[in-house]
């Protein structure tokens, strides 16, 4: 029987060939669990049609690690990783969207957005938008610190996360192909 | 049986019409002549209709089975791969077509059966605007599959197929389920056909680890008490005779899953019987005593384990699995051996000293001897009262020498089919193990004798089953299939019934059934059959019924409130199976 486990914040990497219902595939084995994607985001990569998904999810290493298993078995899935906080770099965006009044009637405002590293992206007639990349804890503390002036629309970003390790994704698919003996001719695009 | 070894002939074949313009729907059937399809179970319907246009263009070269559901179509060709080794094949239109298949590219997603299912779907156009009979069977299916794919251009078709054998039958089987629009059916294309030869981003078979290997072979080769766990897998991979050598070699006792059933015959001096919660008293029991436990192509599923809290703890265990998923998800493996069984086994086998177990083989016997005493003797050789099931199997077993192919359905009937047939060959043994699907058994024998024309087949069903599914009769008349049946009429749904004995304090709340006369159905679907309720006639019953040339149902009225023993209750411990 499993020991009772800690549960843990894991950021799963999921390299993938282009396929439409990819997504689908990959979060029903996580709805079927119960589990809770806390943040999804699906980008390209340096390599031309695949797709990397960064998963932040809560769970125990056991849950995590079986997960990460059934997302291997997909068969456009080139590779599964699993992380630890400590094993990537990561970050989010925010999006906060203020009166513009709050920037005319004082500059504390302004000394905030700088000491914590966010930045104006727009300034418009009646509103203006700050822009902060971050760790969830960072995005949080500004929005504190914003809110007084009237915030007026907040959002924040999945995570995008890169491993630490020095594995580069093409040479990880040299790799893959050489192990299947896989030929170009055979691609399916 | 080796799959890859098996077809290996087929998928060198040169293409047919390489190069030709062609339909789309065209291009499916060639594409399955190629892959070395001969036999398609299916149903026809508005989306698919090109494509069975086709069919009757080529019936020389592919034979179409009408079924009389879609269900039945699916069951069919699971039963068909079941006993051949090939992919099974199987068509349905769009909606409530597709949706009818459900049930059985679940049961083959669980039971690791390749299959390759094709939908017809509404045209690319329509779809998402719930057009008449469009369903998203895409979605629906992308759980219960190993993959699936919407073709909606005629172009596509030819690689698709190809890939679709190729995930269906390489690494761990399983189903895959192709959905064609109409427009891609008549649409036009260059038809080439390359069988498919990998895919960058599936690996099916692990690469052995050497290491691995050689760290299970000094387990075994210290062990004073292994046991293996012999599942589906074996078969599947067709490692049968690699088994025998490592059993053999290191007088290793082998148990199987109910899956894993006839991969070594019944009365090899190492074989100890069946696990699993009405299994064998033995295996279970001693799984709880092994020091080294040998798993091989099995999964560990709650029905075999019990309670893991409670399982096998004393032991170390080795796991040959071709999953990697499967490692660890259950039972923790000391020593996991990724791979297929057969590559395993082979590698493993050079590794194995000679030993000798007697003693330990002599716990076996002796438990064996206590679950013969109380139960075995009384179900299958009873003088008194009503038929058993136990007893009918017994005499189907002893009549066929234990070489029929034999195809179960879901219930009591099917642990009693489980336990009491005495199996001589390998893929023996057809039923429903991970999904538990009833009405399984009619149309899964069916396709299983098509596969086999030369072996007997034998299909045991619970009156509750056979009536799911039975419409098939039809089909095994209609294409002169000579398909066997017992029905083993208990006049309940028994299973849930003896459940509810046990467990609900005998509240039958719905389980009880007035049946129609299953003889007299069988006689107007035009089967030759029997009703039989006397002891007397039992044996005679049975001879006739598998000397008749065409297919024949055998009603038996048994013991209506008659439970399977052992058991263990679920949740429990393996080591608390009950005797009754
Ligand atoms: C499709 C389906 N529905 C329900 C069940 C639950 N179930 C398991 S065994 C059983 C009773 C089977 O009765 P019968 O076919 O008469 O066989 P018996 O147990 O009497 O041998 C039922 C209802 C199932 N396994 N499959």
């Amino acid at each position: 029987m499993k020991e009772k486990e800690q549960e843990e914040v894991f950021t799963i990497s999921v390299l993938t060939e282009n396929k439409s219902g990819l997504l689908n595939a990959i979060t029903i084995i996580f709805t079927r669990r119960k589990m809770n994607i806390e943040a999804l985001n699906v980008s390209e990569t340096e390599i031309e049609g695949v797709s990397r998904f960064t998963i932040i999810i809560q769970s125990t290493f056991n849950r995590a690690e079986q997960v990460v298993k059934q997302i291997n078995k997909l068969v456009e899935v080139l590779g599964s990783f699993l992380y630890r906080e400590d094993e990537v770099y990561y970050q989010e965006i925010a999006l906060f969207k203020m009166g513009t009044a709050a920037f005319l009637n004082n500059n504390t405002i302004e000394r905030v957005v700088r000491n914590n590293g966010a930045r104006i992206l727009v300034i418009e007639r009646d509103h203006i938008v700050i822009e902060k990349t971050g760790h969830r804890d960072e995005i949080r503390a500004l929005r504190k610190k914003l809110e007084p002036f009237g915030l007026l629309e907040f959002v924040r970003s999945g995570r995008v996360a890169i491993s630490k390790a020095r594995r580069k994704t093409h040479e990880f698919l040299k790799e893959l192909e050489q192990a299947n003996y896989f030929t170009s001719e055979n691609n399916y695009q | 049986m080796n799959n890859m070894e098996k077809e290996s002939t087929l998928t060198t074949m040169p293409a047919i019409n390489d190069g030709a313009r062609i339909s789309g729907s065209e291009a499916v059937i060639r594409a399955l002549i190629n892959e070395g399809v001969d036999t398609v179970f299916g149903y026809p319907g508005g989306a698919i209709m090109p494509i069975y246009d086709e069919v009757f263009k080529f019936d020389e070269q592919i034979s179409h089975v009408l079924t009389r559901h879609e269900q039945g179509a699916v069951h069919a060709a699971q039963g068909y791969s079941r006993a051949s080794g090939k992919v099974g094949v199987c068509f349905a239109t769009s909606g409530p077509g597709a949706t009818n298949l459900v049930t059985g590219i679940a049961d083959a997603q669980v039971d690791s059966t390749p299959l390759v299912c094709i939908t017809g779907q509404v045209p690319s156009g329509l779809l998402g605007s719930s057009a008449f009979q469009e369903i998203d069977i895409i979605g629906i299916s992308m759980p219960i599959t190993k993959w699936n794919f919407q073709v909606t251009r005629a172009e596509e078709i030819p690689e698709a197929i190809a890939r679709a054998f190729y995930v269906a039958r390489s690494g761990r089987p399983g189903p895959v389920l192709i959905d064609i629009t109409k427009d891609a059916q008549f649409g036009l294309l260059d038809f080439h056909y390359a069988p498919c030869q990998g895919i960058r981003s599936y690996k099916p078979v692990p690469d052995l680890d050497e290491f691995r290997v050689a760290e299970a072979a000094s387990l075994i080769n210290a062990a004073q008490q292994p046991l293996i766990l012999a599942g589906h897998g074996i078969l599947l991979s067709g490692a049968e005779k690699e088994l025998l050598e490592l059993a053999e070699k290191a007088d290793i006792p082998v148990a199987c899953t109910l899956l894993g059933l006839s991969v070594m015959p019944d009365d090899h001096p190492n074989y100890v019987g069946m696990l699993g919660m009405h299994g064998n008293y033995a295996p279970n029991k001693l799984t709880n005593e092994c020091d080294v436990l040998i798993a091989i192509g099995m999964r560990f599923d709650d029905r075999v384990t019990g309670d893991l809290s409670q399982y096998a703890r004393q032991a170390k265990v080795i796991h040959i699995e071709i999953d990697p998923s499967e490692i660890d998800k259950n039972v923790k493996a000391d020593i996991p051996v990724l791979g297929d069984a057969r590559e395993v086994l082979q590698a493993l086998n050079e590794k194995i000293k000679p030993a000798a177990h007697a003693e330990w083989r002599a716990r076996f016997r002796e438990l064996e001897q206590v679950e013969f005493d109380k139960i075995i003797y009384h179900d299958t050789t009873p003088t008194e009262g009503q038929i058993k099931m136990g007893e009918v199997i017994n005499l189907v077993s002893q009549q066929t020498k234990g070489e029929a192919v034999i195809v179960s359905d879901v219930g009591q009937h099917q642990m009693m089919t489980a336990r009491y047939y005495k199996f001589n060959r390998p893929d023996s043994h057809i039923t429903s193990g991970g999904l538990g699907t009833m009405g399984f058994a009619l149309p899964a024998a069916f396709g299983a004798k098509l596969a086999s024309p030369n072996r007997q087949v034998v299909a045991v069903v619970g009156d509750g089953g056979v009536q799911m599914t039975i419409q098939e009769l039809a089909t095994m008349v209609q294409y002169h299939v000579p398909v066997k049946i017992i029905v083993l009429n208990n006049n309940f749904l028994g299973m849930v019934r003896q459940w509810q004995q046990l467990f609900f304090e005998k509240r039958y709340a719905s389980t009880e059934m007035v049946n129609p006369a299953f003889a007299e159905v069988a006689k107007g679907f035009g089967l030759e059959s029997k009703r039989i309720a006397e002891r007397a006639g039992l044996a005679r019953a049975i001879a006739d019924m598998l000397a008749w040339e065409g297919p024949y149902l055998l009603e038996v009225a048994v013991e209506k409130e008659e439970n399977i023993f052992p058991m263990i209750p679920s949740g429990a411990a393996v080591t608390d199976m009950r005797l009754e």
